[in-house]
């Protein structure tokens, strides 16, 4: 066997335009020496994936002919080179590397095969999720496909929605009725102070607009109540409560136990957060928790008492990671899981959360809604002033 | 003794404690130390009957003390004991 330096000196390095004729002229193995994440987001046409790792079991099968001209590609040329090195030990003939690789081979415009259903702009928008193993171009187009809708753009609505949408979830829906008020900008970082005055949707809307012309957003300006709800939450995939009352609250989990949306569940209060993910039938639902809403000493919202900015910010971004993992189906979403951060003690508690076998709504003897009572509710505002 | 987390909205009643060290041998008694202690959380807790209200929820460390034995339920030294009601802020 040839000592490794000489093997190094023989590879014979060629540039893509060199390549490039060679494979139109046909007659050609051509090896991608990349990983499969890399391949699958855009390769040469015609090129055959062999790993570095699997270079070994894998070669002989991609290229049986030892004497046969080979081009091995990388991303760069430095793995094509290494691969071109071993396939020459292993006694292929004629074997190159192609220089720069593809990232050469596409400054200089020729062609590739890239992932279907995503652009060039969003192949490089969202290389750093397709880069995930986990994600990858199948779960980045997920999330471009995605139907997300968020109940309130505000304290959690904001955050949550700038994240989803630089992710790139490709429709999203925003509940509000209300207009940007200037004490909203110490923590709804998706508005600002040109916009006070302005329908929270649609400075929501310019700010999505604006990070990413992927998102399609949809403007539901108005309050949910049991008339509107069904319509308003059936195109979506998965939603996020960030409501501020209770009302809303035990309406959007009877609703979405019915239609079996998943909710990811946030709630704020001075330096206090909560979350949960609730998916019907899988896991406990709101009520499950909470059989019933405190009265309404125990129950201050957020626009009577103090917030801190920060801890709202960190829950949103926690419902925003939530809903990632249940778009991309990875992970473990917060199902039967309450966690609670502690803003001043920076401290995080987490609590088990069991589906409640007498609960009114998901229960084992919980009724079964006929069809023609899909949209009937109890009337919510009474249920929680008593 | 037991640590007793007090939610914020419980907090004015408590002197601004966020916790405070109970003495008790199940979840009830750990209760009462509080109230006793700080009778401004009494009515919070417990209805006219002397249960728990349906609004509160209690955990001993982890679990919920609805699945356990309720207020009955055993405490050791160095338990936590969560005081948890619901909050609705989104905004």
């Amino acid at each position: 066997m040839a000592p490794e330096t000489q093997a190094k000196q023989q590879v014979e390095e060629i540039e893509p335009f060199e390549a490039a004729q060679e494979i139109e002229g046909g007659d050609v193995v051509l090896i991608d020496t990349r990983e499969p994440h890399e391949f699958q987001e855009a390769r040469l046409e015609g090129g055959k994936l062999v790993p570095p790792g699997l270079l070994g079991d894998e070669i002989a099968a991609a290229a049986p002919d030892k004497s046969a001209r080979t081009i091995l590609y990388c991303r760069s040329g430095n793995r094509s080179y290494k691969a071109a090195e071993q396939m020459q030990v292993l006694g292929y003939e004629d074997v190159a590397s192609m220089a720069g690789g593809i990232l050469a081979w596409q400054e200089q415009g020729l062609p590739v095969v890239a992932a279907e259903g995503m652009t060039p702009e969003q192949r490089d928008r969202y290389s750093r999720h397709t880069l995930l193993p986990e994600v990858g171009v199948e779960g980045q187009l997920k999330m471009l496909n995605a139907k997300v809708l968020l109940l309130g753009a505000g304290g959690l609505g904001a955050p949550t929605a700038l994240y989803l949408a630089a992710a790139g979830i490709g429709t999203m829906g925003l509940v509000d009725d209300d207009v940007v008020d200037a004490s909203n900008l110490q923590r709804q970082v998706i508005h600002n102070t040109e916009r006070v005055g302005v329908p929270k949707t649609e400075s929501a809307r310019l700010t999505i607009e604006a990070l990413n012309p992927d998102v399609k957003v949809i403007e539901h300006r108005l309050r949910l109540d049991a008339s509107n709800i069904l319509e308003i939450i059936e195109d979506y995939d998965v939603i996020v409560d960030g409501a501020d009352n209770f009302p809303t609250r035990y309406l959007l989990n009877d609703a979405s136990v019915r239609l079996r949306k998943p909710v990811v569940s946030a709630s704020i209060l001075s330096f206090d957060g909560q979350i949960s993910t609730f998916v019907p039938y899988e896991g406990p639902c709101y009520r499950c928790l909470y059989p019933t809403p405190p009265p309404a000493e125990l129950a201050p919202s957020c626009s009577a008492n103090g917030v801190l900015g920060a801890m709202a910010g960190t829950m949103g971004l926690l419902q925003a990671n939530e809903v990632l993992k249940l778009v991309l189906g990875i992970g473990e979403p917060l199902i039967g899981r309450l966690l609670l951060f502690d803003a001043l003690s920076t401290r995080f508690t987490e609590l088990k959360v069991r589906r409640d076998p007498e609960c009114p709504i998901c229960g084992e003897n919980a009724p079964e809604v006929p069809e023609s009572e899909m949209g009937q509710f109890p009337d919510y505002e009474l249920f929680c002033a008593g | 003794m037991a640590t007793v987390r007090i939610p914020p909205v419980l907090r004015a009643q408590t002197g601004g404690q966020a916790e405070v060290e109970a003495a008790g041998s199940t979840v009830g008694e750990v209760l009462r130390a509080l109230t006793a202690e700080h009778p401004d959380t009494q009515s919070q807790l417990f209805g006219a009957d002397g249960d728990l209200n349906r609004y509160v929820n209690v955990y001993l460390n982890d679990e919920d003390v609805r699945v356990l034995d309720g207020l009955e339920t055993g405490v050791s030294d160095g338990d936590t004991v969560v005081i948890l009601p619901a909050m609705a802020g989104g905004r």
